[in-house]
């Protein structure tokens, strides 16, 4: 198990080389290049070249991407053109937000979506798995921008139920440790402030979590259908097992395997989706930041963003493999 | 190698039959299709301690029989008709939890494939001791020393270890081996092995055979035996029943039926099987055809499109009645209008060769 | 082709037959027609088809279609500050923000959405389908190359991907395409790879080795054909997900810049202003874009059953 961990981290290693070539290659090859990326657009000439020989812009290329690289290293992206600030202090600012909505919205998707589609199977042909069918195929042809809108304005602007924007009603005036607002509420035991955050991620949470939970309805029904159908069940049921052992040791323990492979998939699409849904409730976290940034060009911030998430979708798809060796016996001894 | 410690008066040798098929029909139903019956009319009996081959095709229905018998068919769209009685008691039409109950404990089955009947993502013991856990009344500390006494019962070297290991692990004689012992955990009175050997090595095949045999001789189990391959009929079954498009078309003891074949599909089967004894360059003959061109019963012999003694009257069928299935001679049974016949004096009759 | 060569050809159809996945060609013809036999009996097919076909059309004809000017702004005079035009003679749907008759802008734009979703997707395809043959039929090195420049690729989340590109490109239509085309690209490249790392191993390749064949009759007469179908199903899936991601790019502002190049997915983020007054401008869109990303998914996945060898009979 252990070797099976380091040798996937050490085909990390050239995937991560290879990003920070591609992204150090965008930020060069951008009108302008790196010089109006941290000026701005209305950088005049003089400024650009004062820029580019102080951070030896007219050195060899290699030279600029060993740079690169080595502040990279140190987490040093440098600053934000639009808040002169540094690009790794507003990303930690950010993160956890977009760290709390993922999650509430993944919780979500995993915790309607495994049952739903295990009912859908276990009533085959029933209405409720034509409907989660139907509904499934109807949650990935929806944009998520738009489901967004639909429901903020649904729920918060018609119906007033939830909070429609941001992470925390502005009134409420609460102390922040981790910037984690769930969490720094139940620390200093502001109850009404962590509740608060709380019922912030949840109509953002959902329109997030429509795509990985029409996803994982429809895998885990599928997968219940095959599985139900293997030998190995025949087997436990010749065996004179319960109804509910056979279900819970040889129906839905291998029916997840597959499902679990899709959740890992799932973080990229959620932090793809994290870029339209926090731009329509006005989140605040990483995918906020980002629609901002495409609006003011602003693009040391978006170079840093894009290379830091990319490494964190690759580390969660990391942690997935090695979940799923724990899962499936086969993989563990490969 | 012996099963349990049976006291011998414990081993039931009455005679009285374990389990009695009557008359066992199995229709399948799909929507939009027209309704497929697997098994027709299928009777035969099983005493304590005697091994009854099923014998044919793949697709005549022995598989279907098996499961039918099992109750394992699914219950939407398959429709069961007959009577099945596991000592006496009737199995077609029993709720699924008294079925549940007799599963594993009174009846158990072996299944062909040992990799794919065996749940990958769970050790080797856990499904052991699972069948003895829920028709036992054993702690789990029991139930995983007596699982470890099974699997070395089988012929399982190091079960302590191969306990904790998963199927993927196992060789396929061991998984095969595995599944044996957890079909014979709870010492049931009816074993079923469905083509047990056909997915292993020759050499593993004998092994698994002479290990059915030694556990039915020493427990009295009684076991019905599904398989396609006349070799593993010669080594094991007392009694065998041939079986074409659902219907038993010969019924008789292994050495008469080896030694004289009467329904020509039978001995087309026997005919087909290469022998060491035989005539070197000494061709085969192998049955025409397949499995798949029958006709109706109702319209005649099932068998007749391919069989080489077929006449007119096997094809045209009077009005609704199908060939019976007659007596003929003592312990015997054919459904066919025209054999094969033999001399009278028995010395001279291996037309289709003796058992091997 | 000398006879000798002609008989060896024939024999290696015959394997390629009895493996069970016949390629699209000389041999494939009873393969194709039963999964369009299957296609045709199955209703989620028909629906997908059909919708995906009256879009076809709609887009083929929109000029002719159109009951207006998707461009004039006829009603300009009546629209006010928290006031847009509803439906009335002439205009079924109503006028947008700035007075454009809706259904005409609808009509019209069904052009640029399909136009964006089909190119991109068959940009994906042919270049996901070379690096994946490339690497597939090679392997060693070049396929470590490949493989490892599309895991680079997959690392960056599908949009930000999107996003990079569309930055870097400028905001065109051209752009829209490319960043979209990129996103699919290694989809294709590892499903290529994928199946015809599958079949390298397979009896029926093995056995056309065996016999001397040459390897790139064997990669492109035999291990390619086979690959198409699943190819082919996630190309129509794919079509749908370009669809829907190119509304996104719009929405954040990297679309088609052209104003008079009517697109759902402008036309969408445009009328997010105004949901609480006349969400019909933003419905309507949507709806567009729903029903036919829908549509291809319908397609896809009952292609995927017909073709697929594990639903068949």
């Amino acid at each position: 198990m252990l070797r099976f961990v380091v040798r996937r981290l050490l085909q990390l290693i050239p995937i991560l080389l290879g990003l920070s070539v591609l992204l150090f290659a965008w930020l060069r090859a951008l009108p302008g290049g790196p010089a109006q990326a941290a000026l701005g657009e209305r950088a005049t000439p003089e400024a650009i070249a004062r820029y580019n020989e102080l951070f030896g812009l007219d050195q060899p290329l290699y030279v600029q991407y060993l740079r690169f690289l080595g502040r990279a290293v140190q987490l040093d992206f440098g600053n934000s053109a639009r808040t002169g600030r540094p690009v790794t202090e507003e990303f930690l600012e950010r993160m956890p937000g977009t760290i709390e909505l993922t999650l509430f919205a993944m919780v979500f998707a995993i915790g309607v979506g495994i049952p739903l589609g295990y009912l859908a199977a276990r009533r085959h042909g029933s209405w409720l798995d034509s409907a989660s069918v139907i509904g499934s195929l109807l949650g990935v042809a929806i944009p998520v921008f738009f489901l967004a809108y639909l429901l903020r304005l649904l729920f918060a602007v018609e119906l007033g139920w939830l909070p429609g924007s941001g992470r925390q009603e502005v009134r409420i005036d609460a102390t922040r440790i981790t910037n984690f607002y769930v969490l720094d509420g139940l620390l200093t035991r502001e109850w009404d402030a962590a509740w608060d955050a709380f019922t912030h991620l949840v109509l953002p949470g959902i329109a997030l979590g429509t795509i990985p939970l029409a996803i994982i309805v429809r895998i885990t029904r599928a997968s219940v259908l095959d599985v139900v159908n293997e030998d190995y069940v025949r087997t436990a049921n010749a065996k004179g097992l319960a109804t509910s052992t056979v279900r819970r040791r040889h129906v839905i323990r291998n029916a997840l395997l597959p499902v679990a492979t899709t959740i890992g998939l799932q973080t990229g699409l959620l932090l793809s989706g994290a870029v339209l849904t926090e731009s329509v409730f006005a989140f605040g976290g990483v995918g906020s930041a980002i629609f901002d940034a495409i609006f003011a060009r602003d693009f040391a911030v978006l170079q840093g963003f894009i290379l830091i998430l990319a490494v964190v979708y690759v580390l969660v798809n990391l942690l997935v493999d090695i979940s799923y060796g724990l899962l499936d016996p086969r993989v563990r001894v490969r | 190698m012996i099963i349990e410690d049976v006291p011998p008066d414990a081993v039931d040798r009455s005679g009285r039959p374990v389990l009695e098929v009557d008359e066992l029909t199995v229709t399948f139903r799909r929507r939009g299709e027209q309704p497929m019956r697997a098994v027709d009319g299928v009777s035969f009996a099983v005493a304590p301690g005697e091994t009854v081959g099923l014998v044919g095709e793949s697709g005549c229905g022995k598989s279907v029989t098996s499961l039918a018998v099992m109750g394992l068919l699914p219950r939407r769209g398959v429709q069961v008709g007959g009577s099945v009685r596991l000592d006496g008691r009737e199995l077609v039409g029993a709720p699924d939890r008294a079925l549940r109950e007799l599963r594993g404990a009174d009846m158990a089955m072996v299944f062909q494939d040992p990799l794919s009947s065996l749940n990958p993502t769970v050790p080797i013991g856990t499904q052991v001791t699972e069948v003895l856990l829920e028709h036992r009344d054993l702690s789990r500390k029991d139930a995983t020393a007596q699982a470890t006494d099974l699997l070395d019962r089988v012929g399982i070297p190091d079960p302590a270890r191969r306990l904790k290991e998963y199927p993927h692990q196992l060789s396929g004689g061991m998984r095969q081996r595995a599944l044996i012992a957890m079909a014979l955990a709870c010492r049931p009175r009816l074993l079923i092995a469905d083509e047990p050997t056909t997915a292993l090595d020759v050499t593993i095949q004998a092994q698994i055979l002479e290990l059915l045999r030694e556990l039915v001789v020493d427990s009295g189990t009684a076991l019905v035996m599904i398989t396609h391959d006349l070799g593993v009929v010669a080594g094991l079954c007392d009694r065998v029943h041939v079986m074409y498009s659902g219907k038993i078309i010969e019924s008789a003891d292994r050495h008469e039926l080896f030694a004289r074949p009467r329904q020509p599909y039978t001995g087309g089967l026997l005919a087909s099987v290469p022998r060491l004894d035989g005539v070197r360059g000494a061709p085969l003959h192998p049955i025409r055809g397949s499995a798949r061109d029958v006709i109706p019963w109702a319209e005649g012999c099932a068998f007749a499109p391919r069989c080489d003694h077929a006449q007119d009257d096997c094809l045209t069928e009077v009005a609704g009645s199908t060939v019976p299935l007659e007596y003929d001679g003592p312990g015997r049974e054919l459904r066919c209008r025209h054999p094969l016949e033999y001399p009278r004096s028995p010395a001279g009759a291996t037309a289709a060769g003796a058992a091997r | 082709m000398t006879a000798i060569g002609d008989v060896r050809r024939r024999r290696i159809d015959e394997l390629a037959a009895r493996a069970g996945q016949v390629p699209e060609g000389e041999g494939g013809v009873s393969l194709t027609k039963s999964a369009f036999r299957r296609l045709r009996r199955n209703p989620v097919a028909i629906t997908g088809a059909v919708i995906v076909v009256v879009f076809l059309v709609v887009a083929a004809f929109a000029p002719l279609l159109a009951p207006r000017d998707p461009l004039a702004q006829t009603l300009l005079g009546e629209i006010r500050p928290g006031f847009i035009p509803g439906a009335r003679e002439g205009f079924p749907l109503g006028a947008d923000e700035l007075g454009r008759d809706l259904l005409s802008r609808l009509i019209v734009g069904s052009r640029q959405s399909l136009l964006i979703g089909v190119v991109s997707t068959v940009l994906g395809v042919v270049v996901g389908m070379a690096l994946g043959v490339l690497a597939g039929a090679f392997g060693g090195w070049v396929d470590t190359v490949v493989m490892r420049f599309i895991d680079i690729i997959l690392s960056i989340p599908s949009l930000l991907m999107a996003i990079s590109i569309s930055v870097l490109l400028g905001q065109n239509q051209w752009s829209l395409v490319i960043a979209i085309a990129v996103t699919q690209v290694p989809v294709f490249a590892r499903l290529l790879r994928g199946s015809m790392l599958a079949q390298r191993g397979s009896d029926y390749v093995l056995a056309s080795q065996a016999l001397g064949i040459k390897r790139s009759r064997i990669v492109f007469g035999h291990v390619l054909p086979n690959s198409l179908s699943p190819l082919i199903v996630q190309a129509t899936l794919s079509l749908a997900t370009a669809i829907i991601e190119a509304a996104a790019l719009s929405f954040l502002g990297l679309g088609d810049p052209d104003l008079a190049r009517p697109e759902w997915g402008a036309m969408l983020s445009n009328a997010q202003d105004f949901l609480s007054v006349r969400p019909e401008l933003a419905i309507y869109p949507a709806l567009c874009i729903i029903v036919v990303a829908l549509g291809f998914t319908l397609l896809g996945e009952s292609l995927r059953e017909a073709l697929d060898p594990k639903f068949r009979r």
